[in-house]
């Protein structure tokens, strides 16, 4: 397949940026999307032009590494695949393709289509987890939970953080992000010590990490490659308003 | 010239003598302890957030450690155990199947092919039972049963059901487990987290490991970073293969810059093989993509009888096909281990019975499995490993069967440690996949990831505390001549990197050294072509130094960049994994010479000859390096010829 490709280049945080328009041959309906980009910044680098930086890692799909909107679309037309399960028989021969980072503004671009999402680490620093330090857990089948709550909690659980529901979003919300970690948590019963504190910490840190509101537009779960549930945000706004009832109406801790 | 020398015997000193069950027991008491208020003074870097570097940096900050953390992906929550997908074997017996903390550790010696330390494997066992307390109480969503209890299925080398597991994706749960306790300690400021950032080289003073010079990936800003001690959680080094299951940035370069500076490498050639793979589809592939071994818990593995049979698989009746692992190894069947099952693929290929488009396959089959139990069930227990599979090969699994074939996956080498996990640099520690210690020559399916969290939460907190009781120690910062030097020669390397202004891509020379090493070094060894590797590896790597291209600067993002050090330091280690294949004489586990072998083709150990581990010390890059022999007691297991037939 012979394609055009028009890709976002961006030297630094500071630079505009633009979108430059590459043509690449013999590309087969096998590659990856990633391995067609090999293929270009292999002959960029010998024609002596600085390649396209991208981020990626494990290409199979579970690491959320990688991410580009491809067409506008967050990791491109094949739902359910990251960018680096999506293989060129997706596309057609003379096709031109449109290459672009996350576009957030908790996702500042930092070079090309590479951007910063430390943000979620600071959503999951501020409660995603349990406390349970080292050497204190007790016996693992001391408290059964059920098959049901396991399933629905792993469902949530399979979030890869790549950040395709922000991209996706109009108001650049990172609120499934968010859900899905508040859902694996509140579904199981060691979750239940720290299930008030968690959701109020988690969606401060969400808010002043400058995401948007969520409104419910549904984007995120469309183009999430996991398939994480919209009403994952359902369950977090009831736990929110649980949790700033219980704190007497004010939220924040 | 010699391509080594042989120096003095080596011995692990820490291990205790007596009784194996209680020898972790007696370690923990005799070892050293830390006050909580000397603790808080002291700092220990921790290269790596994978299960093991992530299990120790929480843990180590929650026992009021000041930890420093440095991954090369944009988040600790990305390092590649996130993509361990069959499972976590423990020894909790919760089948009533006969397992037992010493069954484990006796298969897991015996599936090691008699080639690692009891004393190590005994103490992984034991420790098992707490990881999954510890990730149940975390919130980790295995899969249970209709009771609410945890649920586990059976993995290749054992007969037991063990293998605890969250669907195709154990590694990403567990992970995530750790990842959000090291995330907890990090909001409450314990630990200093450093993304992006790569080690490149190791600061050693008064010989003892004092810190490490790392590169900003994105400011390109080199820092060196002090402490009072070092663990390295760095992973494998499958990708000297190129094509491998491993991440496309997994590399050696932690370890190996550890290595030229002191540290031991043990056993670098052993090397795990894995037998369900998807195939190679053509020149373009970047990465090799695993289907689970768990597959064959349903999944049999067939190939046509006849040579050259391009018949389409469903045309191919029932007594036509050869079901090779059924056959050979009845009582294992298509369970037998890694070792074992992807020379079983490669001597089938070799008759020419292989299957697919390049004949380097083999059919992995579920059709008994759903006519069975249903397309339903099937879907529930893989569904995720059957998409994965149809969007990477185009094909319907639940239609045609997969084709699979074996690809680089696990290394079992990597730096010689002792009981404690401390290299031969005092202050060096190095954990998980990136030390040689608890699998021998073959590591059986879902005991990396009790490894590596057996590393991180249990054992090195607790070893670690041994070294530490003599600190705080001697102030030292970046201007102390050794940590000046370390910076100069990371500076010097980069300019030569970026100097060489040639005509070849850091990739086409990685693809190259990538097959010398599948060709001679993979599957099967043997002297002539490892001689054939060495020379060739070292051609190719002055070719490196004379022709590689490396675009951009030094200052900022530079892909090119990053991965030019890391394959140059992969043609240091290829070298090394050659001379180690090539002493070795036998075969064993992963690492099967040609020259020996049994009349039916199965590895046959030289114990006379080979009962040890090989610590390899550095002495220049194509110098002869010293070989310090560790020899293998054992005293519980007694080596047999490994059968699973």
């Amino acid at each position: 397949m012979n394609l055009t490709l028009r890709i976002w280049r961006q030297k630094g945080p500071e630079d505009k940026g633009r979108m430059v328009t590459y043509q690449v041959e013999d590309i087969s309906p096998d590659m990856s999307f990633l391995e067609m980009l090999d293929v270009l910044n292999e002959r960029l680098i010998l024609a002596d032009e600085e390649p396209v930086a991208f981020d990626h890692d494990c290409r199979e799909g579970i690491c959320g590494m990688c991410g580009l909107m491809i067409n506008g679309d967050a990791h491109g037309p094949q739902r359910g695949t990251t960018a680096c399960q999506l293989h060129m028989r997706q596309f057609s021969d003379g096709e031109t393709i449109d290459i672009e980072p996350w576009r957030a503004r908790a996702f500042p671009v930092i070079k090309d289509l590479v951007v910063n999402r430390g943000s979620f680490d600071k959503i999951i620093a501020a409660g995603g987890y349990i406390t349970a330090p080292t050497g204190s857990a007790p016996e693992a089948h001391a408290t059964p939970v059920p098959k049901a709550d396991a399933d629905a909690a792993f469902e949530s659980a399979a979030c890869i953080g790549c950040g395709a529901c922000v991209a996706a979003c109009p108001n650049g919300s990172g609120m499934l992000f968010t859900a899905a970690k508040v859902t694996q948590l509140s579904l199981l019963p060691q979750g239940q010590p720290e299930r008030y504190t968690r959701v109020i910490g988690m969606v401060d840190a969400h808010d002043e990490a400058g995401f948007g509101g969520c409104t419910n537009a549904g984007e995120c779960t469309v183009v999430c490659p996991k398939g994480i549930p919209l009403n994952t945000i359902g369950r977090l706004n009831r736990d929110y308003l649980a949790a700033t009832a219980k704190s007497g109406g004010k939220p924040g801790s | 010239m010699d391509l080594y020398t042989e120096g003095d015997p080596i011995a692990d000193t820490k291990a205790p003598e007596g009784p194996i069950e209680t020898r972790w027991e007696r370690r923990r008491f005799s070892a050293k302890l830390v006050n909580p208020a000397n603790r808080r003074k002291m700092t220990v870097i921790v290269v790596g957030t994978g299960l093991a570097g992530g299990s120790a940096a929480a843990t180590l900050a929650e026992q009021g450690y000041r930890v420093k953390s440095y991954c090369y992906q944009d988040s600790p929550r990305r390092a590649h155990s996130i993509a361990a997908q069959g499972g976590i074997n423990a020894a909790k017996n919760y089948r009533n199947d006969g397992d037992s903390i010493h069954r484990l550790f006796y298969d897991t010696v015996k599936g090691g092919d008699f080639r690692s330390r009891e004393s190590n494997v005994h103490r992984l066992a034991e420790v098992s039972v707490n990881i999954i307390d510890q990730c149940v109480a975390q919130g980790v969503p295995f899969a249970r049963e209709y009771g609410g209890l945890l649920d586990t299925r059976s993995f290749g080398g054992a007969q037991v059901q063990r293998t605890f597991y969250a669907r195709g994706q154990t590694g990403q749960q567990l992970l995530l487990g750790a990842y959000q306790a090291l995330e907890r300690q990090i909001g409450l400021g314990n630990v200093e987290m450093n993304s992006r950032h790569e080690m490149l080289e190791l600061v050693v003073v008064d010989g003892k490991a004092r810190g490490i010079v790392v590169r900003d990936l994105v400011t390109g800003e080199i820092s060196t970073e002090m402490a009072d001690a070092v663990v390295l959680a760095s992973g494998g080094y499958g990708n000297v293969f190129y094509l491998s299951t491993n991440a496309k940035g997994c590399n050696v370069t932690a370890t190996w810059r550890a290595h030229r500076k002191g540290a031991y490498f043990a056993n670098p050639c052993y090397t795990q093989i894995h037998p369900t793979c998807i195939p190679v589809s053509g020149d373009h592939q970047s990465k090799l993509t695993l289907m689970s071994e768990s597959l064959r818990n349903d999944g049999r593995v067939w190939v046509p009888k006849a040579k050259g049979d391009d018949r389409a698989p469903r045309d191919i009746p029932e007594d036509e096909r050869d079901y090779y692992l059924e056959r050979i190894y009845p009582s294992f069947g298509n369970l037998v281990p890694r070792d074992i099952a992807s020379r079983a693929a490669k001597n089938v290929c070799d008759e020419g019975r292989g299957v697919g488009p390049t004949k380097l396959g083999v059919y992995l089959d579920f059709a008994d499995a759903i006519n069975r139990l249903g397309r339903k069930a099937i879907e529930a227990k893989y569904g995720n490993l059957f998409e994965m599979y149809e969007r990477i090969t185009g094909e319907d699994p639940y239609e045609v069967p997969m084709r699979i074939y074996p690809a680089v996956h696990y290394t079992m080498g990597g730096l010689w440690v002792d009981y404690d996990l401390q290299s031969t640099i005092p202050g060096l520690f190095v954990i998980g996949e990136a030390n040689f210690s608890d699998h021998g020559a073959n590591r059986l399916g879902a005991s990396a990831l009790m490894q590596g969290l057996a590393d991180g939460y249990f054992v090195l907190p607790a070893t670690i505390a041994n070294y530490l009781a003599a600190g705080p120690f001697e102030a030292v910062d970046a201007s102390h001549p050794a940590a000046v030097e370390a910076r100069r020669d990371v500076e010097d390397r980069i300019t030569r990197l970026l100097a060489v202004d040639g005509d070849r891509t850091v990739d086409s020379f990685h693809r190259e050294l990538g097959q010398i090493m599948w060709e001679h070094c993979g599957m099967e060894r043997s002297e002539a072509g490892l001689r054939k590797a060495i020379d060739e590896i070292r051609a190719l790597r002055d070719q490196f130094w004379q022709r590689v291209r490396v675009p951009g600067d030094g200052e900022g993002l530079n892909q090119s960049l990053e991965k030019a050090g890391r394959v140059a330091d992969f043609f240091e280690l290829a070298e090394l994994m050659c001379v180690d294949a090539l002493h070795r004489e036998e075969s064993c586990g992963g690492h099967f010479r040609a020259e020996h072998q049994t009349p039916d083709g199965e590895a046959q150990r030289d114990d006379d000859r080979f009962a040890y581990v090989a610590a390899w010390e550095y002495t220049g890059t194509g110098e002869p390096a010293v070989l310090h022999k560790e020899d293998l007691k054992f005293e519980y297991v007694h080596p047999t010829q490994r059968s699973y037939k």
